[in-house]
């Protein structure tokens, strides 16, 4: 006998094609939400990249790369 | 054509939201909080490192009355370091090129010093509008001199660091559509515009971090004068 897992609790990666609107549509979407997934998606990067015992340049660089990319998306109209 | 050049320092908005505010936010994810491990992650250590190095630089001359003072320069002095070295990527906006953004910031701190001076030793503070050992007949002349001298200071900071950026900013822009503009037409003398951009790019990597010192370091000798 196997345990269903609710579709509100699975992961992202196990979720099938036709049952993504209403995964979506299940996540919170509140404010404190919203502050609670970006916390946990910095602390992933920062675990993964830079808290680690011989952290290199790519951590960073990264970072500055997206910095880059948003500031030539945020001013393409402009160009 | 020529307006076109200042557009850069013109700050772009998507979908209402203008890019100066994450220009703003973005400098606080680069510095981590250290957690309480001795030895931390390498990029941990190297924050620590060089905020004990400017600490004990900005603190060493200020009575313990500044110490007080420590965490708004030292903070100020990480903040401006950061804007100023991450305008230098391309596409990114600075916002220290920004005379209003540098007004704000120069014109309260500058204030602060005057007013804790006026108010915990208000005959040091007014002394210091004579320098020892003037002439009687110069007394007059001299206190106006240094009365502007005292009031033109928070203009001095601001705008100090608002033409050092702006000018060099201007300064890549123009040389780059320089070297891209000969590149078709006299390639040799487009290599050279091009060894003189890299050089200036390394003035400005120095201009933005001695100009976040610069200023902070005068914010700190007004008041030494006045605590």
């Amino acid at each position: 006998v196997c345990a269903a897992v609710l579709l509100k609790d699975m992961k992202l990666m196990d979720v099938k094609l036709g049952q993504l609107p209403s995964w979506v549509a299940m996540r919170d979407f509140t404010p404190g939400g919203i502050v609670g997934a970006m916390r946990r998606g910095y602390d992933r990067y920062y675990n993964k990249y830079i808290n680690v015992k011989k952290g290199g340049l790519a951590g960073l660089s990264m970072v500055l790369a997206g910095y880059v990319v948003v500031s030539y998306i945020w001013s393409y109209s402009h160009i | 054509m020529n307006l076109s050049f200042f557009d850069q320092f013109m700050s772009p908005h998507l979908m209402g939201i203008p890019l100066i505010l994450i220009s703003m936010l973005f400098p606080a994810l680069l510095f981590p909080t250290p957690g309480n491990r001795w030895i931390t992650n390498r990029l941990t250590t190297l924050q620590s490192w060089f905020l004990h190095l400017i600490t004990k630089q900005l603190l060493t001359p200020l009575n313990k009355n500044g110490h007080k003072w420590a965490l708004i320069l030292t903070s100020l002095m990480t903040l401006l370091l950061t804007i100023n070295l991450l305008g230098l990527l391309p596409y990114t906006f600075t916002p220290t090129t920004q005379l209003s953004m540098n007004m704000a910031l120069a014109f309260p701190l500058w204030l602060a010093t005057l007013l804790t001076g006026l108010r915990n030793q208000p005959s040091a503070s007014l002394g210091h509008l004579l320098p020892e050992g003037t002439p009687t007949p110069l007394i007059p002349a001299l206190i106006m001199i240094e009365t502007t001298s005292l009031l033109i200071r928070p203009l001095a900071l601001g705008v100090r660091l608002t033409a050092n950026l702006t000018a060099g900013h201007l300064l890549i822009q123009l040389i780059s559509t320089a070297t891209t503009a000969l590149l078709t037409i006299m390639p040799t003398i487009s290599f050279l515009t091009t060894i003189i951009l890299l050089l200036l790019t390394i003035l400005e990597v120095a201009v933005a971090m001695i100009q976040a010192y610069v200023f902070v370091l005068l914010l700190s000798l007004y008041l030494q004068e006045n605590i």
